[in-house]
């Protein structure tokens, strides 16, 4: 595929945007999930510590959510822009579903995130916590129908054909589809793992340099014991969604495990450099027996048919594939060993003064977002060379807009990206990060827990 | 007939999502406008802070509409977007400076925070001259290349184009002051007054020019004023006067809600004279709405929804709105 057409830059174009969109509204599940946890708790117990937590991170929240609001509305209208043939075939189908979405939960979060965060001197504590919960409920909803409607372009079901285009037969089926439900788990517990690290990598900061220790313990605390509940389940959830694809997308199934021959037990292939140009893999290293049949199929001689079954322009880029998938199971590997470690260390009294352990463990901030992102890489790239599985190609997706309209477009795009979510968020969290909850420190707290809003509310960081 | 009826109220029911939009967006993306007019550190933040918890709602309208759109009029929203590539482009990019600039201005430091004031108004600038682009597209119409079978639009660079894009920015630079005229007091309300005071006149000409161009440049318009003469349309202006003069009246009389509210009117009927005459077309002249619309049973399945949900949604988005009602206190930063 030659580079400068506009299919190819759409492609690059829609990477570029979705994988950057994709970190904020996880993000902002996994934060207002927390939130909602530690202001419970703050209004039963009354600890100032709680207060001081939900302030601190609701500043890291507010500027992660603006994040995905604004990259988000680029990702709807680049449906249209650049996938026009996608979405006039198919907008009878995937339309109503965002419509629901819309409905049922960016205004829900739209409507109350206001109060969320700027609502602490406005209305009484039982109808903020109200306001972060139907936030958090807004971001979980949301992320149920755009899953559906990504499930339904990887395994579509349920439609009629009129014309040229795609229209719904069982709505019902569609938005229940049972192909959805674990890829939606997945992806919430995704988001709830993903913010974990990010808070026990910056709670280790506060405790290794002896700072905010009651604050950073409590984070550290709920994270890890989140960690060590959430990744077993999260392996488990990964699997049903490993077995679903096998079933659905044999040939997405072979990319992940670099089969190209059709084989009955087929193993698991720890490294090797899949060539779509030769159709084999080249260094194949550390090959686990009848490993990928038990991973798929939960049988010790399970059939894998090969990628060679379909035709090279059926198959998709398999060495990204490979190593995308490889990367997040090491990871998701890497968070059990972690949070085993670090729960054992808890239970022992160890964990908040060992300084070796918080030392490594303000490095583990990104691996959460670095197994989502390359989970997606799996999903995506995987599903291609179609855009809706088995019926619309890619490149019979894109729109009819001319080279130059589309490389403009991406140039723009790409430097805004690159200098604003690469650059200045980044910029401004450390900021927060640095910062700290100093402002929101408090032995006045502890009298009037609710009174002082007002007053805190005036006092707190401006600029 | 269903078909046709299910169709044309879910046309009705993009109409009012574009129009609170356009409205709600519109004095936000106004307050951007004021920028170079309003120059003092404390004022810009009193204005943002009179937006600051509604506007992510109010641009959710804007996603609204794209989705809206794209779910009734699958064939529409194609080849409108493609079509109005490069301006949806600056539309999207617009926004998004805008939107990071509402946070990053909050947590910038004192000498750093006029590079977000100034990106604030340049998104809100690009966003704004986006949307000139597509009204004054959208009453021009549409071509058909007959070599190639695309849809195009007239070239850029063209007179009522650039009117129109004018026109839209003083019309949302007129909205953003009046809210804010509704929402601030002492010095910098009576700054606003001002401004109000003098704008209003270009919004004034801005009318008088549409009034006498859009025609010229718009079928329907044209059979409806010129070769018709309809009394509806001559309605139209007479009420577009009334509501100019009381625009005048109440900046004069420097009363707080009336510019806003009259300011509402003038962009409903705009919107209304627009957009409805050039029905059936949904995109004008080369599709209409029953060659673009999507499967009855989508526009069924989205009808049931928009019934019950949209109360809602207008229901706590307007208690959010009480919540943060009242003047916002120059005085006391609002802070998170």
């Amino acid at each position: 595929m030659t580079l400068l057409t506009p299919l190819f830059l759409s492609r690059l174009q829609f990477a570029v945007t979705m994988s950057t969109h994709i970190i904020f509204p996880a993000f902002s599940i996994g934060l207002l999930s927390f939130l909602a946890f530690m202001e419970g708790a703050w209004l039963k117990t009354k600890n100032p510590v709680y207060y001081q937590i939900i302030r601190f991170w609701t500043k890291v929240f507010a500027l992660t959510f603006g994040m995905g609001v604004v990259s988000g509305i680029v990702m709807e209208f680049q449906l249209g822009t650049n996938w026009a043939g996608f979405s006039e075939r198919i907008g009878s189908v995937l339309g109503p579903l965002f419509i629901y979405e819309v409905m049922t939960a960016f205004f829900v979060e739209a409507g109350f995130v206001g109060i969320l965060i700027f609502g602490w001197d406005r209305v009484g504590p039982k109808l903020h916590y109200a306001a972060t919960i139907m936030v958090t409920l807004g971001t979980l909803v949301s992320a149920y129908w755009i899953l559906s409607a990504n499930s339904w372009m990887q395994h579509p079901i349920a439609y009629a054909m009129a014309d040229d285009k795609y229209v719904a037969t069982d709505w019902l089926a569609i938005m229940f589809n049972p192909f959805n439900l674990p890829r939606y788990l997945h992806m919430v517990l995704a988001a709830w793992l993903s913010t974990s690290f990010v808070i026990i990598s910056i709670s280790a900061y506060y405790l290794y340099r002896n700072k905010y220790i009651d604050f950073a313990k409590k984070c550290l605390r709920f994270a890890v014991v989140a960690v060590m509940i959430l990744i077993p389940i999260q392996i488990f959830i990964g699997d049903t969604v490993g077995v679903n694809v096998y079933k659905e997308q044999p040939i997405k199934t072979a990319a992940i495990e670099g089969i190209w021959d059709t084989a009955k037990g087929a193993p698991t292939l720890l490294f090797a450099i899949p060539s779509n140009k030769y159709q084999k893999n080249f260094f194949e290293i550390g090959s686990i027996p009848h490993g990928s049949a038990i991973l798929n199929t939960h049988t010790y001689d399970g059939e894998l048919i090969g990628l060679k079954t379909v035709p090279p322009d059926d198959q998709p880029e398999v060495w990204m594939v490979f190593f995308a998938f490889r990367i997040m199971a090491a990871l998701g590997t890497f968070m059990l060993g972690y949070a085993v470690l670090a729960t054992w260390m808890l239970a022992k009294n160890k964990l908040y003064t060992c300084k070796p352990m918080l030392y490594a463990s303000q490095f583990l901030a990104p691996i959460g977002f670095i197994a989502l992102f390359t989970g997606w890489i799996t999903a995506e790239v995987g599903r291609q060379p179609w855009a809706v599985y088995g019926l619309i190609r890619t490149a019979e997706a894109v729109s009819n807009v001319s080279m130059h309209s589309v490389l403009v477009g991406f140039v723009l795009i790409f430097v805004v990206y690159a200098v604003i979510f690469g650059g200045f968020y980044f910029y401004f969290l450390d900021k927060t990060i640095k910062k700290g909850p100093a402002d929101f420190d408090s032995d006045v707290d502890a009298i009037q827990p609710f009174g002082f809003l007002g007053a805190n509310a005036n006092k707190g960081e401006t600029k | 007939m269903i078909s046709m009826s299910l169709a044309l109220i879910w046309l009705g029911v993009i109409a009012f999502i574009v129009i609170m939009y356009v409205i709600l967006d519109g004095f936000t993306l106004g307050i951007g406008l004021l920028f170079p007019w309003i120059q003092d550190s404390e004022d810009r933040n009193t204005m943002i802070s009179t937006v600051l918890p509604i506007w992510d709602g109010n641009e959710t309208w804007l996603v609204f509409a794209g989705a809206a759109l794209y779910a009734g009029f699958p064939h529409a929203f194609g080849a409108l977007m493609t079509v109005l590539y490069l301006p949806l482009m600056i539309l999207l990019v617009g926004l998004l400076l805008r939107g990071v600039s509402f946070e990053f201005m909050h947590k910038a430091t004192p000498s750093t925070v006029h590079i977000w004031e100034k990106c604030f108004f340049m998104g809100s600038c690009m966003a704004v001259i986006a949307q000139g682009i597509f009204v004054s597209n959208y009453v021009q119409g549409f071509l058909l290349n007959s070599s190639t079978g695309q849809i195009e639009a007239h070239h850029w660079l063209t007179g009522f184009n650039l009117f129109c894009v004018v026109a839209l920015l003083i019309g949302y630079t007129l909205l953003g002051s009046a809210r804010l005229i509704k929402k601030t007091s002492g010095a910098l309300q009576e700054k606003l007054f001002q401004i109000s005071g003098k704008l209003q006149w270009f919004l004034l000409i801005a009318l008088v020019c549409l009034g006498i161009f859009s025609p010229l440049h718009n079928e329907a318009l044209k059979l409806w004023f010129i070769l018709h003469g309809s009394l509806f349309m001559y309605l139209f202006v007479l009420i577009v006067i009334f509501l100019m003069s009381l625009h005048v009246y109440a900046i004069k009389k420097r009363l707080e809600t009336i510019p806003f509210v009259a300011l509402i009117g003038i962009f409903i009927i705009a919107y209304i004279g627009f957009g409805l005459n050039n029905l059936p077309y949904i995109v004008p002249y080369q599709l209409t709405f029953m060659q673009a619309k999507a499967d009855d049973s989508a526009l069924k399945l989205m009808l049931c929804g928009v019934v019950v949900l949209l109360p809602v949604l207008l229901f706590y988005t307007a208690y959010a709105y009480r919540i943060f009602g009242g003047k916002v206190d120059a005085s006391k930063k609002i802070s998170y």
